[in-house]
């Protein structure tokens, strides 16, 4: 009964992440129009987008790992979902979450990025190849402002698991105060993890083609839209999770989530793009600091 | 229940829906005619609003925009991304010169009639276009498309020797093969 229940939850866990994720990545689009002063899609375009791509034929066959690519996506993204609490104290939302998770959730973030990286290897596209090594390389320059943060906060509160600092925060307030350096440093690895501009060296359509996905169409175009709207939730929860001591209901959710969508999202519609190398300098400088900062931090407090 | 016929046209139904309100266009810019796709897809005339957006890659693509006069050099390209494109796949022919060759009608090197090469769907005449014409030829291959008309693809796929026979008096030995269908 535990584990229909459980199952349950997951199911429904994925699919609010779904739409959730697709609604903001429409809004996202709408208001993106708006600043360029255009009328816009309407916000439900991207719900349409999904459902065309899913009912387009796909017949291109380059290996097994290309078709392997999408799955890897989504395995990471609504694995990682699920290893996330939702909500703080209920059990509509069960999850995975054991004590430690905070780690395991930083090696199973990557895992698509990775599987992504063998598959679009694999299609022997140029551009592709360009946009993985650019990827990968972006990913070395934002995770490491990111882990620190994080090792700041398990330094400072002694514990590794997310449901331990959730209820932490519920006694000593968001951590968002109580680590503000961690915080800072967490938010401008956002900035490269969402890669909104200026940080989409990866797949930026008029230079590289749209770089590793520019040989997938059709079904696994969706795929990996649907994966990517339920990892833009999760990423989101997460830190909602970490920062703002978590979510009591499924509305306070929603708005902390979208508050802390729109600083990619805005900050992206005011910059052009880096290259590749000002990209990692960037986050190589400042948010590294920060990072550092808060570690110094939580040690001596 | 699935392969009744009445179930199979809610699901058709549903599909034209999805495909005609998510075009996304590979803007094939081979002739003057080119210029006037970014006025239409940006602030001015906004395309994305029906929800047409630029495809990078042909994998990606469900339109062709074909954006004027073809040279035997360029027809050969053209041919190979149609083909890549995964079905279903729409055609735009864009300007007078993709009719009946406009006028480059006598030149040497360019094709007149684009039709005989690969299916169109849609012409869009004018030399050049302007972008509300553009907007207009878009939305009346969305309609086509809800009504399930736009069968360009098919009709490619079945005629193919005789697309393959035209494709070969222009392009000769370099035309490609017909088992090389899906790139
Ligand atoms: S139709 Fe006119 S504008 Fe278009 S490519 Fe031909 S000559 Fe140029």
């Amino acid at each position: 009964m535990d584990f229909l229940i459980k199952t349950l939850g997951a199911i429904a866990t994925i699919i609010v992440a779904f739409i959730v994720g697709m609604l903001y990545m429409g809004i996202n689009r709408k208001i993106t129009a708006r600043v360029q002063n255009r009328v816009g899609p309407p916000v439900w375009q991207n719900y349409i987008d999904a459902l065309k791509l899913v009912s387009k034929k796909t017949s291109v066959h380059h290996g097994v790992m290309q078709h392997l690519a999408p799955a890897f996506l989504m395995i990471s993204s609504m694995g990682t979902l699920l290893f996330i609490p939702i909500l703080r104290g209920q059990s509509w939302f069960p999850n995975l979450s054991y004590h430690g998770d905070l780690i395991f959730i930083l090696y199973f973030m990557v895992l698509g990025s990775l599987g992504m990286a063998l598959g679009a290897g694999q299609t022997g596209n140029p551009n592709a190849a360009i946009g993985i090594t650019r990827g990968l390389s972006q990913m070395v320059g934002f995770e490491i402002p990111w882990v620190m943060a994080l090792v700041a906060m398990m330094i400072q509160y002694h514990t590794t698991s997310i449901s331990d600092l959730m209820a932490i925060q519920q006694q000593h307030g968001w951590l968002m105060f109580q680590n503000p350096l961690a915080f800072l440093a967490a938010i401008l690895a956002m900035l490269g993890m969402f890669r909104y501009s200026p940080f989409d060296i990866v797949g930026a359509p008029a230079e590289l083609a749209s770089g590793p996905i520019s040989e997938f169409g059709g079904k696994y175009l969706g795929l990996m839209m649907s994966s990517g709207s339920i990892f833009a939730f999760t990423k989101l929860t997460l830190y909602v999770d970490l920062f703002m001591g978590g979510a009591s209901n499924i509305v306070v959710l929603l708005i902390e989530t979208f508050t802390l969508y729109l600083i990619p999202m805005l900050y992206g519609l005011v910059s052009p793009r880096y290259r590749t190398e000002q990209a990692i300098r960037y986050f190589w400088g400042w948010p590294t600091v920060l990072g550092l900062a808060a570690l110094v931090y939580s040690v001596v407090i | 229940m699935i392969n009744d016929k009445n179930s199979q046209k809610i699901v058709d139904i549903i599909q034209n829906f999805a495909r005609k309100h998510s075009l996304f266009v590979l803007a094939y810019g081979t002739g003057c005619g080119a210029i006037e796709i970014p006025p239409t897809m940006t602030s001015r005339y906004d395309a994305e609003r029906f929800g047409i957006r630029g495809a990078a890659t042909p994998r990606q693509a469900d339109v062709l925009l074909i954006t004027g006069y073809l040279t035997t050099k360029t027809v050969k390209r053209v041919i190979r991304v149609y083909e890549q494109m995964q079905d279903p796949k729409y055609v735009i022919g864009f300007g007078s010169c993709t009719i009946n060759g406009g006028m480059y009608w006598d030149s040497y090197n360019t094709i007149k009639v684009l039709d005989r090469y690969l299916p169109v769907d849609i012409y869009i005449n004018g030399c050049m276009p302007r972008p509300e014409a553009v907007i207009e030829g878009f939305i009346k291959l969305q309609k086509k498309i809800m009504e399930g008309r736009a069968e360009g693809a098919k009709h490619y796929k079945e005629n193919l020797e005789w697309y393959r026979a035209n494709q070969k008096k222009v392009l000769g030995p370099t035309t490609p093969h017909i088992q090389e269908y899906n790139w």
